[in-house]
């Protein structure tokens, strides 16, 4: 177990290291930042004092070095707009993100697991052919066109909720928090429910998936011969062992739902990492680029290796071949 | 000695049925399926079509009439020529031609690169069964890497340093999507490779490259045609997301995405057709191609056949 973890973890920093490599000369390519940064008036010398102070002067090879050094130490460098801690713009924004990136992953497995043990214990039923067929439909939707059609019916034309920020927000543990609040939370609606739109077609067919696969096993017929409630079939037994493929694309969702988050965020200005990405993707805002990427890949990563921990608490076939 | 009369037992008839033949009758069995086809192979007619369908040429500024600007669905225009179906979007175009033409470039990027991206996994894939080794250890590494990272993610930055343009976005987009085909491809010749008719080939002295592409390829197509049909449907997708945000086509050929995100200004004055409409469009491309893209892959799926 030991070893295996490890070597898990060992994979983990090599994926992080090559990202930093990818990141760092794919950005490098993109147009000269001075351009935008100085304004055309300084003249020669005060350029190329710019240009060092932000250390643009060296070669290649030496800017990442740095760039290294820093990130290990948690610096990556300062916003050429904003001149704060590029790190620290992003962890100050990404709260707001990961809140509204949980609700829309809490109300995918909020609806689509039940509709989808209904959809998969009732094949046959007219209501889980609408389920299917909506379900394709979800798949389709083009998520931003949703989100403009959802402002323009619920905002505009009915006036039930608000369509942009995050509203009144409170303190929990240092960080503002939109769900404390009710302003907040009729805030949080719409954003978390058009982020949500894809996962809970996904929750649902996956759901389905497995419930058909599971219901004609022999230890399901057991446990019904025994005796035991459907209900208690359904959850126990069943729904253990839907659970593992379920679980493992949730995670997956979740960094994705976080990427995803830059479309809806910047939709309903949801004040989040998302919106600032692609503000500073506009302005060559080198650091903070760098700085959002290098946290979505540990992220990741930190997500990958915590899918293959639960696989191993929830699946005894991946215990006992890990084991020896 | 009586006569037996013999009647012959009429052999049964044992019509040799082309593989095409049977998929396309197995494809029948699902109407919504054939739906999806036939309103497919519309909209792919209408786009193909487009410059003698419209009323207008809406990248023709010349055409343009900027009185026009932002009339309602069913207003006949200034001149009294036509009537814009759908109304006029900002820059006074009829929105029913800005959405063809717009559908053109969409179906065009997307199919486009499918294509590309097919042809270019697939062999990388047969490339990396065949050769083995290092060769293929490196690409998968690198198929794992590049699905295992969000797909809006990547094309941000892709297109952050490109630059905007529908080639670019294609460039993208073939990025993104070599690695599917890649990926089944490989585990599709690993198996057929090991099948009987192989062997054969191998021994009636074919070359290898023969083998792999006129023996195996052929036997791996099916689950690369159902990805296909998937990917162009993601691909539509991703260039309307990206051209929403303003990363994708310039904005002088606007294809759907930047259409409504033009649309997106007005809808606070309640001017909704001029993103209602271009996204409608979408929804029903997407929705036919992943029916169509379903039914193939249950038609195409070995397990499934009876």
């Amino acid at each position: 177990m030991i070893g295996w973890a490890i070597r898990r973890l060992g994979q983990s920093l090599l994926v992080v290291l090559l990202m930093t490599l990818v990141v760092f000369i794919g950005l490098n390519a993109i147009g000269n930042p001075m351009d935008i940064l100085v304004g055309e008036d300084l003249n020669q010398a005060e350029r190329l004092a710019a240009i060092a102070h932000l250390g643009l002067d060296k070669p290649l090879w030496q800017q990442y070095l740095l760039f290294l050094k820093g990130a290990v130490q948690g610096n990556l460098g300062q916003s050429f707009v904003y001149h704060e801690d590029a790190m620290r713009l992003i962890l100050q924004r990404l709260p707001a993100t990961f809140e509204l990136a949980f609700c829309a992953l809490l109300l995918a497995i909020v609806l689509g697991v039940p509709l989808g043990m209904f959809a998969g214990t009732y094949p046959d039923h007219p209501l889980s052919k609408i389920l299917m067929a909506s379900s394709i439909v979800g798949f389709s939707l083009p998520a931003f066109w949703v989100a403009l059609m959802m402002i323009m019916l619920f905002s505009i034309k009915l006036g039930w909720l608000p369509a942009s920020g995050r509203g009144e927000t409170r303190e929990l543990f240092g960080i503002q928090w939109s769900f404390l609040t009710l302003d907040g939370l009729q805030h949080l609606i719409l954003p978390a429910l058009n982020l949500a739109l894809f996962k809970i077609s996904l929750v649902l067919r996956l759901t389905r998936a497995g419930v058909r696969e599971v219901l004609p096993q022999e230890y399901v017929k057991f446990a019904r011969a025994k005796g035991l409630s459907p209900v208690r079939v359904m959850c126990m037994h069943v729904m253990r062992n839907t659970m593992i493929p379920l679980v493992t694309v949730l995670a997956m969702e979740l960094g994705s739902t976080i990427a995803y988050a830059v479309v809806t965020e910047s939709i309903f200005a949801w004040p989040g990492a998302g919106k600032l990405i692609l503000d500073s993707i506009n302005m060559l805002d080198r650091p903070v680029v760098v700085a959002y990427l290098m946290v979505v890949v540990v992220i990741f990563v930190v997500l990958n290796l915590i899918v293959d921990g639960l696989y191993y608490v929830l699946d005894p076939r991946v215990r006992a071949q890990v084991k020896p | 000695m009586s006569q037996v009369s013999v009647t012959p037992v009429k052999a049964p008839v044992f019509k040799p049925q082309s593989p095409w033949r049977r998929n396309l009758d197995e494809f029948k069995s699902s109407p919504v399926a054939v739906a999806g086809l036939v309103v497919l192979l519309t909209i792919i007619a209408i786009a193909a079509l487009a410059p003698w369908i419209v009323f207008q040429n809406p990248y023709d500024l010349m055409q343009l009439n900027v009185l026009d600007a932002r009339l309602p669905p069913g207003t006949a225009n200034v001149d009294g020529g036509y009537t814009y179906w759908l109304g006029t979007d900002g820059q006074g175009r009829d929105l029913l031609s800005a959405i063809i033409y717009g559908l053109r470039i969409s179906l065009w990027v997307g199919i486009g690169s499918a294509v590309i991206a097919a042809v270019l996994g697939t062999l990388l894939g047969l490339l990396s069964a065949y050769v083995g080794g290092w060769v293929d250890a490196l690409l998968m590494r690198l198929v794992d890497l590049l699905l295992s990272f969000p797909v809006i993610l990547m094309a941000l930055m892709i297109l952050a340093w490109l630059g905007k343009g529908v080639g670019n976005v294609m460039l993208t987009l073939v990025v993104l999507e070599w690695a599917y085909y890649a990926r089944t491809a490989r585990g599709q010749a690993l198996t057929e490779s090991r099948r009987e008719y192989v062997d054969a080939a191998r021994g009636q002295g074919i070359g290898a490259w023969r083998i792999v592409v006129g023996h195996i390829l052929p036997n791996c197509l099916p689950p690369l045609i159902v990805i296909g049909a998937l990917q162009i449907a993601r691909g539509i997708t991703l260039e309307a997301t990206l051209s929403f945000l303003g990363l994708g086509v310039p904005i002088t050929e606007p294809s759907l995405g930047l259409l409504i995100a033009n649309g997106f200004q007005y809808m606070l004055s309640d001017e909704y057709w001029i993103s209602f409409y271009p996204g409608l469009a979408l929804l029903v491309t997407i929705v036919a191609i992943n029916l169509v893209g379903d039914q193939l892959r249950d038609v195409l799926n070995p397990r499934l056949q009876r």
